[in-house]
């Protein structure tokens, strides 16, 4: 039980935790979807790491092996990449809709926008 | 070919394939065509699941004849046919209405790309449902999520482009707390079928991650069924969507993910490790009041009826989460039960409202002054539904209700009876504002000439109207059907 065995998980914490942080502090849409990414990205190293046993290799029975790695969490994740670069590109997608609509990508200036517009609608 | 061995995989596989050839057809009456024998047949097979699973019980389907826990598996269970008749029989009514609704919401170019993103948002609901894998789980909800995220940019304001973003970060945040769910809960036992992730976890329950695991799931799907506070996402959304999304959208997505967090607590962790080891019961109590009060409260204030209404959603998943925390059989009765109850009655409220839009152009509440005298019909099945949020005798409202109350004297807090009563008055308040508004103003000027919404538009909207009344007077249909669900549900781990 020592840091560096640790070292995986520590880094994905500090990814996961880095990643949300921005989301949240952001106002900026983009930004908001580079901290979304980061998050998203902790996770696939969360699952990738166990999965890699030092020595281990891929799971073909022959008789000069006995140690095999989990190829299982790679496929999950590669699954995971896919909703991640979708999730990315909607995202992006509909910031540039916003652009066009508000001319604007801060969230504070959307929204005063929207106030703006429900005030005049009054 | 055996086609009656092969319903589990066909209730997805057929609105997945359907989604596809929309986009390859292009015409929109085509496109519409196809989604809606899609989404009339898996409603059928639906049913047909219904009955097997109600005569020879549960089903167990192996995609690919690979045996669990190996391979993927689709069980179909009593809940899960309940939902999935629920989910796929609200998408074979709001369908035949979409075709009038977005006819004048959508340029006609894009109507093919709505019904492309309602059949993948189907499937992949449907997919959640039927789905014994737990990351299958993930993936059909970010299916569902992702097609929900564009059709509530469909929306004509530009704010939807917001809400869509919104709900975009949200959501995501989200499904991504129920992937590490998922992966921990891997991590501890190898396996990613839920019966047999159930099974081996019996042992290790206390063990920390999986705790973790447990709050990492619980706050994922929370988000994503809008329990307060954890609703921020919801009112907006709900708003600015096309009539025919909101209308969907408040009537399944939220209900699909509370059926995925019942799924995890009874069939995964078992409700012992739930609610013995952790405060689960006060904290769901805790915050399904506050869901009840606030959100009825702030609804009582809304200037339009469609995020009235949708603040009125996020009160009723209070109460969904309300009977969840009872952890009794008559509490889980009253929030599966509920799970239909307030999808038909909430489902009713938006296909009417998007009627009004149509007629009066648009759903302020000073809009629909004096709404009564030209749109009688819509105004009644308005009332209807509302006195079901209400709930009132011979509504559905009025079972849930009951079967809360029940659950709440059993447990003996007679205190929480008399809270679930006050919050009802509530919605008497906000319901009242809508009646007063279309019943007891003068209309206003150029109001006299308005008609009622088209008859397709209508058809559809009064038959979950029917639906309300009729399930609220002949309760065996869900309230069997729901009670059979939850007493199958807590026998199974105990």
């Amino acid at each position: 039980m020592s840091v560096a065995s640790h070292f995986a998980y520590a880094v994905t914490v500090f990814l996961m935790i880095a990643g949300l942080f921005i989301v949240i502090a952001r106002g900026n849409l983009i930004k908001k979807l580079v901290g979304l990414g980061i998050f998203q990205t902790s996770v696939y190293l969360l699952y990738i790491a166990p999965g890699k046993l030092i020595g281990g290799t891929a799971p073909i029975v022959t008789e000069s092996y006995g140690v095999y790695s989990n190829p299982l969490p790679h496929v999950l994740i590669l699954t995971a990449i896919v909703v991640g670069v979708a999730t990315l590109a909607l995202g992006l997608a509909l910031v540039v809709r916003i652009r066009e609509a508000y001319d604007s990508i801060e969230e504070d200036d959307i929204l005063a926008a929207d106030r703006r517009a429900a005030d005049a609608e009054r | 070919m055996d086609v009656a061995a092969n319903l589990p995989a066909l209730q997805v596989v057929v609105p997945l394939v359907a989604a596809p050839l929309t986009v390859l057809l292009r015409g929109r009456r085509l496109a519409f065509a196809v989604v809606l024998l899609a989404a009339w047949t898996a409603f059928a097979i639906a049913i047909a699941l219904w009955l097997r699973v109600d005569a020879s019980g549960t089903i167990s389907y192996h995609i690919g004849s690979w045996a669990p826990p190996w391979g993927i598996e689709y069980r179909v269970d009593r809940l899960s046919s309940y939902v999935l008749v629920l989910v796929s029989g609200i998408a074979a009514v709001v369908l035949p209405y979409s075709w009038p609704s977005i006819a004048r919401e959508l340029p006609p170019e894009r109507h093919y790309l709505f019904y492309t993103m309602f059949a993948l948002c189907l499937a992949g609901l449907l997919g959640m449902v039927i789905t014994g894998d737990a990351f299958n789980i993930f993936v059909f909800l970010e299916i569902s999520s992702l097609s929900t995220y564009v059709l509530i940019a469909l929306g004509r304001d530009r704010r939807a482009l917001l809400a869509a973003y919104q709900y975009l970060i949200m959501g995501t945040i989200g499904a991504t707390f129920i992937v590490i769910g998922v992966g921990l809960l891997y991590l501890q036992t190898g396996t990613l079928n839920l019966v047999d992730m159930g099974q081996r976890l019996h042992g290790i329950a206390g063990h920390r991650p999986v705790l973790a695991a447990l709050a990492f799931l619980t706050v994922g799907l929370s988000l994503k069924l809008a329990l307060f506070p954890l609703h921020q996402w919801l009112p907006n959304a709900y708003a600015y969507a096309p009539s025919a999304v909101s209308s969907f959208l408040a009537a399944t997505a939220t209900k699909v993910a509370v059926y995925a967090l019942l799924r995890f607590y009874y069939s995964v962790f078992g409700a012992n490790t739930v609610f013995q080891r952790l405060p689960m019961e006060e904290l769901m109590l805790v915050l399904a009041l506050a869901g009840m009060f606030v959100a009825s409260t702030v609804a009582c204030f809304q200037a339009d009826l469609k995020r009235l209404f949708a603040y009125s959603s996020v009160a009723q998943i209070g109460y969904i989460v309300l009977g969840l925390s009872f952890d009794s059989l008559a509490g889980l009765t009253a929030t599966i039960v509920h799970l239909a109850n307030h999808a038909l009655t909430k489902g009713g409220i938006f296909l009417l409202l998007g009627g009004v839009a149509v007629s009066m152009g648009g759903v302020s509440l000073a809009r629909v002054q004096g709404m009564a005298r030209v749109m009688p019909l819509t105004s009644f099945g308005i009332v209807i539904c509302g006195l079901s949020l209400i709930g009132v005798p011979g509504t559905v409202g009025f079972i849930s209700k009951w079967y809360l109350i029940v659950a709440a004297i059993e447990k003996g807090q007679w205190w929480l009876v008399f809270l679930i009563v006050i919050s009802s008055m509530i919605s008497v308040v906000y319901v009242g504002r809508f009646v007063e508004a279309a019943y007891f103003q003068a209309p206003r000027e150029g109001v006299r000439g308005r008609r009622e919404a088209p008859l397709a538009m209508l058809l559809p909207s009064g038959l979950l109207v029917f639906a309300t009344v009729c399930f609220g007077l002949a309760t065996s249909t869900t309230l069997g059907a729901a009670s059979l669900a939850a007493a199958e549900l807590l026998g199974g781990m105990r």
